[in-house]
């Protein structure tokens, strides 16, 4: 394992060396320490690396990342995984708002809370959620899976498309669009794989299942009070 | 199918008023059949290209050429060079342009495959750039473009973080001219297989794009956010920051501070693929202003051709573009005028004009994926009425026209570059344009809103 104390190289010397390792490398194993709230921490990492980093971070840390899988020991602010594309990001603690943000692919875990507008645009990523999400989560919506273990907030799915919202405790109130749909035993299994996939231990049957009620597709005249 | 697909019956009382009946000032034709319209529909009307109201633009300015005070330079002989460079701000690989024109981003899905190619043959035959739009990047135009902008844009349709390492530029869209604080639209006619799926979006849905980034809000995270993409990007490209002209003076200094290496500034004449006429018309200011502000804002902040500034909306001729780099513009921008090379509005296939209820000249239905000549559209029979070779030649015959007339003008200024054009080669024409140019008014000394003479 490789171990790098980021205050002493300073993120931009970190992320390049992390950019220029060949696909091949056998550096593989990385360990970041003193993160200390560092911004675009481990962002465009595009080889399949495991990361550990012992401590908080910033904004977008692990953005846009593909093939790595990046465990954050603490907590992480905004823009955690923004547009991930592939690989695993998870963090211990809780994360700050739009955690995911537009992810189109891969797995973001968060053991602790989300914040507000956790999932917003998601386009393929699926999110799981060890405690609650805030207000605005799932916001436009367009792919993938947000599995919430607790509590969500306000305006839950609002003008949401395809994704898929699994949430184990109360929900404030749906967005615009957002319905509650019946859970079969598809979206079940879906459920506990996803669960499985996140190493979290929740039971599947007291899940319900969000999604959209696909009325705000196109222009009505009749829906002019939801737009 | 939404409303405004369906073809519209023109104003019939708007076409001609032979018997001299008095008309209304408050309600004329055009408005009544417009409340007419809403009364009929519901829903406001949707439609593309920019403001089309009269505005004060740089048909207002004229240049001061040289005399006995100043003297010209030989029209054929003498140099007068064209080229930019953009993004050395923090950029390791800035661009360099050959002419101080680009092509403004507009998304595959609004305009066809065919127009994005031949816009990006266009543009690298003349050595300047072309620029993604909402949806991201297509390996046609990746193909066609030497010199390639990548657009972030609020929706993050596509994003891709190999796209933004393969381009040359990026672009972070906080708004455009036709719709400051509005976000996109494409209608369910254009949103086909292909579209919906780099889209990751319901084939056929009436799409509608975030107006707010997912992930940042306001000038203090807007600069962590640009962190970020130089972060992934490793320093390499330079970055734009584009918005719609509103708040010039704030979003330019705020774009500065936030890192930008250029800002994109987009006037109210600025085009868009399809919404709502009442944004079109109502938001915004135009870019006469928006220049002047933009560069006073750059001035005080003494970063004044060392962020570069790109001004769009309305550009439509080489004297447009000369009077945009004599207010102090780096370099211009072209939309819609692209699209009019490319053929928009030309008088042909006329009955296709007819069935949207429009005639060459008049068409902005963009929207409705039913373009008559092929340019924005998404119906294969259509498209293929745009040949790509034909249409990037017209294009790139335009630019170099437009080239060619900012040329002459800087020549009779006297001046060996364009980017030494500067505000004393200008005079106003009316009152208006003076106090937004911030230019004298012709034959006289007053400049609105100055103290003295």
């Amino acid at each position: 394992m490789i171990e790098v104390d980021v205050e002493a190289l300073g993120v931009r010397a970190l992320n390049e060396r992390l950019h220029r390792l060949p696909p091949d490398t056998n550096e593989r194993l990385w360990k970041i320490t003193n993160p200390k709230g560092a911004h675009a921490l481990a962002a465009g990492l595009d080889r399949p690396l495991t990361i550990e980093i012992e401590g908080h971070v910033g904004y977008y840390c692990g953005g846009m990342n593909k093939q790595a899988e990046i465990t954050i020991r603490g907590h992480a602010g905004p823009g955690l995984a923004e547009n991930i594309m592939s690989g695993v990001i998870r963090v211990t603690g809780n994360a700050s708002q739009s955690a995911a943000a537009s992810g189109r692919g891969g797995l973001v875990v968060i053991d602790g809370d989300a914040s507000s507008r956790c999932g917003i645009s998601m386009k393929g990523v699926d999110i799981v959620v060890g405690g609650c999400v805030g207000h605005m989560s799932a916001f436009m919506a367009q792919a993938g899976h947000l599995v919430v273990c607790g509590n969500a907030g306000a305006h839950l799915g609002d003008s949401i498309y395809e994704a898929v919202i699994y949430v184990g405790g109360d929900v404030e109130s749906l967005g615009s669009d957002c319905i509650e749909k019946p859970m079969t035993d598809v979206h079940r299994s879906k459920l506990e794989q996803l669960l499985a996939s996140a190493g979290l231990r929740a039971r599947a049957e007291r899940f319900r299942r969000f999604g959209s009620a696909r009325q705000l597709y196109n222009f009505k005249v009749d829906h002019a009070a939801q737009y | 199918m939404p409303r405004s697909i369906k073809a519209k019956p023109a104003a019939p009382a708007a076409a001609a008023n032979p018997a001299g009946h008095r008309e209304h000032a408050s309600f004329p034709p055009l408005v009544i059949a417009e409340i007419q319209r809403a009364a009929r529909e519901g829903i406001y009307d949707i439609r593309g290209l920019g403001a089309k109201r009269r505005l004060p633009s740089f048909d207002d300015l004229i240049f001061l050429g040289a005399s006995i005070s100043r003297y010209p330079l030989e029209g054929y002989r003498e140099r007068c060079a064209t080229n930019v460079t953009i993004g050395a701000r923090y950029a390791k690989k800035p661009i360099e342009l050959k002419i101080p024109i680009t092509i403004a981003g507009m998304s595959f899905g609004s305009l066809s495959a065919n127009a994005k190619e031949a816009l990006g043959r266009a543009a690298s035959e003349m050595g300047t750039s072309t620029t993604t739009g909402d949806g991201g990047m297509t390996k046609e135009e990746r193909r066609a473009s030497k010199i390639l902008v990548y657009q972030v844009l609020p929706s993050r349709y596509g994003h891709d973080p190999d796209h933004m390492r393969s381009c040359e530029a990026i672009e972070v869209v906080v708004g455009q001219g036709a719709k400051p604080g509005g976000g996109g639209m494409l209608l369910g006619l254009k949103v086909t297989e292909r579209v919906a799926g780099m889209r990751t979006l319901p084939v056929g849905i009436d799409q509608r794009s975030a107006c707010r980034h997912p992930d940042w809000t306001g000038p203090d995270d807007l600069e962590i956010k640009i962190a970020e993409l130089r972060e992934v990007t490793d320093w390499e490209k330079p970055i734009y920051v584009k918005v719609g002209a509103t708040r010039v003076k704030y979003d330019v200094a705020l774009a500065v501070k936030a890192g930008a290496d250029a800002v994109v500034v987009d006037g109210m004449q600025g085009g868009t693929g399809a919404t709502q006429d009442v944004f079109i018309e109502h938001v915004g200011i135009p870019t006469l202003p928006a220049v002047r502000q933009a560069v006073e804002a750059l001035q005080e902040l003494d970063m004044h051709r060392k962020v570069q500034l790109i001004v769009s909306g309305g550009i439509r001729t080489g004297a447009d573009v000369a009077k945009a780099l004599a207010l102090g513009a780096d370099a211009v921008s072209i939309g819609t005028a692209a699209l009019m090379a490319l053929n928009c509005n030309a008088p042909i296939f006329l009955e296709d004009y007819a069935r949207l209820g429009t005639a060459p000249g008049y068409c902005h239905h963009c929207q409705t994926g039913r373009c008559p000549v092929g340019v924005t559209t998404q119906d294969r029979e259509l498209e293929a009425r745009l040949d790509p070779e034909l249409a990037a030649r017209r294009v790139r015959n335009y630019l170099s026209t437009m080239v060619l007339e900012a040329q002459t003008l800087a020549r009779a200024c006297g001046k060996s570059h364009l980017h030494n054009l500067e505000p004393e080669d200008l005079t106003a024409l009316t009152v208006e344009a003076a106090a937004m140019a911030k230019v004298p008014l012709a034959g006289t000394d007053w400049v609105p809103g100055r103290g003295g003479a």
